[in-house]
């Protein structure tokens, strides 16, 4: 279990004060200038050797990201743009950090920024989030007066600006490239990709996307040490992490803990137990919507970090932990996500286009048992001529939650066919064809 | 208001104001919105110029939406073609390209809020304010009930967000109180209608206790 002395996050629920004054007594703001002299490529090893990886859902390693920023700076400015625009269903981290500990990613940014060249950063923060955007901002602004950045950044001879740009609604645009599409002005569509952002990004120049918490949390390490970072958790996996437990628990709240914990120990400990107690749980989804969902008999050992949800074919994502007890209609639950991943997609690629609303039209049909059962396997099939054929990830995402469903709840789906079947009434069958 | 044509214009049209300008509070907003971009880089700025012609709706008429004549304005401002304009605006959801009432009720449903309870919720919403159908507006123009995707507050779920402000842990109960407090001209504080403390547990922290808010070592 991890001390509060580990925790890195500890004004996460907004108890004390959250201006900078009250940052700079929990340790934020601590000897910036010296961080930032160790240079650049100091920096970015360091953030290697943590073994950080990024807290946005993917987990790529963060110091490897900013490592393939061009080394020099060329005709072209350099970039740093980080994703707050938080909308995974089930995850609520990154609202924490905008909210109640925001000197955190302020500092983060400079310290990145520094890091990979850029004299300037975006925060984009998603459009609802109005007051977390303004408690940011004014954050900003206690920044600035401060001398922390804006010219001669913390006295260390180092230009940097600092922006915080909101949203208005678009799920897409926490995709890197489609943010920066956005950022610039247009729709929220993603880009093909070669070329990558650190190569051409935003306005065509060199540009790294971070999640908020992935930032959030370089200052820390810095300060305390790779070592310190990377003893936290198991190997490749390594470090804290904020949690998010929602759904059918006895008290949802959000929590930083170590990579690694038990899920049931997790859930147990600090969400006061599934409602009605462990044998009541039906189903996790570990990671926010997009992963797929778990059965019971495989929350009661696994571990939550990286691989080990990976073992059991789903995933960390966000490590937003949805829960689900045996009152839930699970083929209803997972067409809730159908119906969001429909609603979200831009309709740039076809497969996902056409393919969300025809997983949502089957998914309802499911839910009420209107079906043939082979037509479960046609549905697991388009998920598959879905998956890994658009340009960005949402196709992917719209299809695993499905796949899940059908791989670890077949027999409840094939229940309801039988029940719809034997009420009387007949399903006219599917049609193939987009309708 | 512009005249609907005899030929038939929709009630679309008719509530289309026919032209639309900034006024000062909006200029001098939109003056250090720009600021934040490259120069020549201003169409960066199309989102949060967007917002501030919806607010300036708001502040006039009551209704925060975005006109078409609005639409060109940003357009002239910022050097854009008025197609690009319109793209933005009706491809992301907060812009409200139609009058809505006085009070924006944004339901989240998400499987989050649905499994604690947003159902509820919209049920209260419908009782109270008469509304049928998800993007209607009661008969006396007070609400506008709108079904949105995850608000990103999960484990405060269900959430109703009013405006710009999310009402968190939310119950039938509740959701009828906010809104009778809302008529009243009130505006209760948002946040957990609980009495949690942010995303923290009900009961209080379970960590975070004891010294943690001193400096890391």
């Amino acid at each position: 279990m991890l001390s509060d002395k580990d925790r890195i996050f500890t004004n996460l629920y907004g108890l004390h004060d959250v201006g900078l004054k009250g940052a700079q007594g929990r340790g934020d703001w601590d000897g910036t200038a010296a961080i930032l002299a160790r240079g650049p490529e100091a920096i970015v090893e360091e953030m290697k050797s943590s073994g950080l990886r990024g807290r946005g859902g993917a987990g790529f390693p963060t110091g490897m990201k900013w490592s393939f920023m061009p080394k020099q700076v060329g005709e072209r400015p350099h970039y740093l743009v980080i994703n707050a625009d938080e909308s995974e269903p089930g995850t609520c981290k990154d609202r924490d950090i905008l909210r109640h500990d925001p000197h955190k990613l302020v500092e983060g940014a400079l310290i990145a920024s520094f890091a990979m060249r850029a004299h300037a950063c975006y925060i984009y923060v998603r459009g609802e989030f109005y007051n977390e955007a303004r408690a940011l901002q004014r954050a900003v602004d206690e920044a600035y007066a401060a001398g922390l950045i804006g010219r001669n950044a913390c006295g260390s001879g180092w230009d940097f600006d600092l922006y915080v740009h909101r949203g208005a609604g678009a799920y897409i645009c926490g995709e890197e490239t489609a943010m920066l599409e956005s950022l610039e002005g247009k729709k929220g569509m993603p880009r093909l990709k070669p070329p990558f952002p650190a190569a051409v990004g935003l306005y065509g120049c060199p540009t790294t996307v971070n999640n908020v918490e992935s930032i959030a949390v370089a200052p820390t390490i810095l300060r305390r040490g790779a070592a310190w970072f990377s003893a936290l958790g198991r190997p490749k996996n390594s470090g804290t992490k904020l949690f998010c437990i929602s759904g059918h628990v006895n008290k949802p709240c959000n929590v930083e803990e170590e990579l690694g914990i038990p899920m049931r120990e997790l859930i147990d400990r600090y969400a006061g137990g599934v409602r009605g107690g462990w044998d009541n749980l039906l189903a996790v989804i570990p990671g926010g919507a997009s992963v797929p969902v778990l059965p019971k008999s495989t929350c009661d050992t696994v571990l939550m970090d990286f691989d080990s949800l990976r073992e059991v074919r789903s995933g960390l994502g966000t490590a937003a932990v949805i829960v689900m007890d045996r009152s839930t209609d699970i083929i209803q639950a997972i067409a809730r996500l159908s119906q969001f991943y429909k609603h979200e997609s831009c309709g740039q690629c076809t497969p996902c286009r056409e393919g969300t609303g025809w997983m949502l039209r089957v998914m309802n049909r499911m839910v009420q048992g209107r079906a043939e059962p082979d037509e479960i396997d046609t549905l697991e099939e388009v998920t598959r001529q879905v998956e890994g054929h658009t340009i960005c990830a949402l196709g992917d995402a719209a299809a695993w939650p499905i796949q899940g469903l059908i791989r670890h709840f077949r027999p409840v789906m094939e229940e309801r066919i039988a029940q719809y079947k034997s009420s009387g009434r007949t399903a006219r069958p599917l049609p193939l064809a987009a309708e | 208001m512009a005249e609907g044509s005899a030929d038939g214009a929709s009630a679309d049209d008719m509530q289309q104001p026919a032209d639309f300008v900034f006024d000062a509070a909006s200029e001098a907003e939109i003056a250090g919105i720009i600021a934040k971009y490259p120069p020549g880089r201003q169409m960066s700025a199309v989102i949060p110029v967007l917002y501030v012609a919806q607010q300036q709706m708001a502040r006039h008429t009551a209704s925060a939406w975005v006109p078409r004549a609005a639409m060109d304005a940003v357009a002239r401002r910022l050097s854009m073609a008025p197609i690009r304009v319109y793209e933005v605006a009706t491809f992301y959801t907060m812009f409200h390209t139609r009058p809505i009432g006085r009070f924006h009720l944004q339901v989240c449903t998400t499987t989050p809020c649905w499994l604690r309870g947003s159902d509820a919720v919209t049920a209260a919403c419908r009782a109270a304010t008469g509304i049928e159908g998800w993007g209607e507006t009661s008969a006396d123009g007070m609400f506008t009930m709108t079904e949105v995707e995850c608000l990103g507050g999960c484990v405060n779920a269900p959430i109703l967000q009013v405006d710009d402000d999310f009402y968190e842990d939310m119950d039938a109960a509740r959701t009828e109180a906010l809104l009778a407090a809302l008529r009243r001209g009130e505006r209760p504080d948002p946040g957990s209608m609980a009495g949690r403390q942010g995303s923290a547990p009900e009961g209080g922290p379970m960590t975070l206790i004891g010294d943690a808010a001193g400096p890391a070592e």
